[in-house]
């Protein structure tokens, strides 16, 4: 029997959208608003990673790019705050695609190797022209209310927002999977030489999944901006850009739901989960918990684990408990050894 | 004039150390296709080593900077054995995007740990050299810059004879040009891929330990250096090991010209500036410069 997991797990998701902020305090459904802001981002690199083959560890610096195209065009331009967030998509998915364009040409390692200077180099630019992007001080947002003649708490109302465009973002991410554009997209992940053979211009397709994923993250990077009210240089450093990438893999690259469990991942690990790990063992060996760089070992332990251990991440494990099948991610099965020859 | 050769020679010295660095990715890449993304990790955490042996008395005393300098390479070569030994073997048989993505794992373990060891703070790493200069015609050159980049250099050469004049050399060469083949004539390809890792660490150390007197010790100061040794590497081709030393020189030098020259480029460009260069390089000649296209068939 084949059991329709995509709707049953989209129906649920929808089901907990909706309880999960009549049941939270102000502070969870703060929290949970921050997950489908990272579910919009973990969804875009997905579709680079998960279905194009493409590692990208530059990604927390294109949330970053439609965070700030968000925060110049309300504070300097008076812009209302919803209507800002369609223009920091394409702004930093035009960036993506430029980006892209040059980086998307090389096989295999290139590319992640290019994307690794992109948070760096972010940080730099923004400190280089203070006078448009605020310098190392950053930019202040007036906290968010609620607008559309609705009268809720602003945590509630953030938190309605960025559920409704993340519900938008996964259809959208589920129409780009889709048909002819998707299998092009899923044969240059499984096999670049055979993607060619067959017509797909392994390089364009790179190219757009490049661009569409960095329009997601602009988008989540546009209401990041506004849940915080605040963006400076250090808002998006390059932790963020790997923790996104965690996010994917331990969601289970290749597959869409597979990405709430990512984001929520993405969310709780640093402050609530990790810590809460490491005390499980802490009271055994007397050590700090609490202490900085903590909660990376644990999350970097976590990306080890399931990279030995559930290569096809939660999703991976979820499909395999409803359908009694092992399954083995895609993203991670060798590509079959092509043949060398040096000219 | 005087300018010039300033800056040549600190770009020089910087460019030892991303060409030092350049030259330990080149090590496993050419072995095993992988970019180690915790290279610059592994040079930040055993120059945390050197410090915590440096800075702490061992029976009484404390041992000075060139004994500190030589343990610490041993250190990093078995630590970098044991990385590949424990972390990366078990995925032998795995995807290469899969244990790229270990090796990220691993960046986020190591910087973790130094923080949490050794707390975020700056500290300050000792130099072996002086502060002073020298003066030749009218020219100053720091001592420090000179010494950096004698150290550097000096480790690249030591490793090129042992891959030159050596048996153990000459069978690494071989697993990395066809692995299958050199394991048919009888050469351990798993333990010389530990090999490499644990060179790769020891030139990792050196890069650390030499970039740490200027720029403070941290668990984040080689994330920098690495994006500079990468696009060094990817300049010089990243298949080529003396690419990867001439890439890592050429950026330095080039990177420091630039500053001196065009005022346009402050020191928050330089990073910019390197990912430009990076991109250029590769949409004009995306094998390097040292490079040679490889051909795949199916």
């Amino acid at each position: 029997m084949k059991l329709p997991l995509g709707y049953l797990g989209f129906g649920a998701l929808v089901v907990a959208v909706v309880v999960t902020p009549l049941l939270s305090t102000h502070y969870r459904t703060f929290q949970f608003a921050f997950v489908g802001i990272y579910l919009i981002a973990l969804l875009g690199l997905n579709i680079l990673t998960g279905f194009t083959g493409q590692i990208s560890l530059g990604h927390g610096a294109f949330m970053g790019i439609g965070a700030y195209t968000t925060t110049i065009l309300v504070v300097d331009h008076g812009w209302n705050n919803l209507l800002t967030l369609p223009v920091a998509g394409i702004v930093t998915g035009a960036v993506g695609l430029a980006f892209g364009l040059p980086a998307t040409r090389f096989a295999g390692p290139y590319l992640a190797l290019a994307t690794f200077a992109i948070p760096l180099a972010f940080i730099g630019v923004l400190k280089r022209f203070p006078h448009f992007t605020g310098g190392t001080l950053g930019k202040q947002l007036s906290p968010l209310r609620s607008e559309l003649g609705l009268h809720t708490n602003p945590s509630l109302w953030i938190y309605i927002v960025s559920w409704v465009v993340a519900l938008l973002m996964l259809a959208v991410a589920w129409f780009t999977v889709q048909g002819r554009f998707g299998r092009a997209l899923r044969s240059v992940r499984d096999s670049e030489i055979a993607a060619t053979a067959n017509g797909v211009s392994t390089a364009g397709m790179k190219t757009l999944a490049f661009g569409i994923s960095a329009f997601f993250c602009g988008v989540a990077g546009g209401l990041f901006a506004m849940a915080v009210t605040f963006v400076n240089p250090d808002t998006f450093p390059i932790d963020l850009s790997i923790l996104l990438l965690v996010g994917v893999v331990l969601g289970g690259a290749g597959s869409l739901g597979g990405m709430v469990f990512g984001a929520l991942f993405v969310e709780f690990i640093r402050i609530t989960w990790g810590p809460a790990l490491l005390d499980l063992f802490g009271h055994v060996h007397h050590i700090n918990t609490r202490a900085p760089g903590s909660s990376l070992v644990v999350y970097g332990v976590v990306l080890l684990l399931v990279l030995y251990v559930a290569p096809a991440g939660v999703a991976g494990l979820v499909r395999r408990v409803a359908t009694g099948r092992r399954s083995v991610a895609a993203w991670a099965k060798p590509q079959a050894a092509p043949a060398q020859d040096q000219a | 004039m005087q300018e010039f050769f300033q800056a040549l020679t600190t770009g020089l010295a910087d460019g030892s150390i991303y060409a030092s660095l350049a030259l330990a990715l080149v090590l496993i890449y050419k072995a095993t296709e992988v970019i180690n993304f915790a290279q610059g990790e592994m040079a930040m955490f055993t120059t945390y080593i050197a410090y915590a042996l440096f800075t702490h008395e061992h029976f009484g005393h404390t041992l000075s900077y060139w004994p500190m300098f030589f343990l610490t390479l041993a250190i990093a070569f078995v630590f970098g054995v044991g990385l590949q030994r424990i972390v990366i073997r078990p995925l032998e048989q795995a995807s290469v995007l899969t244990v790229v993505m270990a090796t990220i794992a691993l960046l986020v373990i190591l910087q973790g740990l130094a923080a949490w060891i050794w707390s975020p703070e700056l500290k300050f790493f000792p130099s072996p050299f002086p502060t002073s200069t020298w003066v030749i015609g009218g020219v100053h050159i720091s001592k420090q810059d000179v010494g950096t980049f004698g150290v550097t250099i000096a480790c690249v050469v030591v490793l090129w004879l042992f891959f030159r004049f050596t048996k153990l050399g000459l069978a690494m060469r071989a697993g990395a040009v066809n692995r299958a083949a050199a394991r048919l004539m009888g050469v351990r390809t798993s333990w010389l891929l530990a090999l490499g890792w644990g060179l790769a660490a020891v030139l990792g150390a050196v890069s650390g330990m030499m970039s740490a007197p200027t720029q403070f010790l941290s668990p984040t100061m080689m994330d920098a250096v690495l994006i500079f040794a990468f696009a060094g590497a990817v300049l010089g081709g990243l298949e080529s090991p003396v690419g990867a030393v001439a890439g890592g020189l050429g950026l330095g030098v080039l990177l420091s010209m630039l500053s001196t020259y065009v005022h346009v480029i402050t020191p928050e460009l330089r990073l910019p500036v390197a990912l430009l260069i990076l991109l250029v390089v590769l949409l004009v000649r995306p094998a390097g410069l040292f490079g040679h296209v490889v051909v795949r068939r199916v």
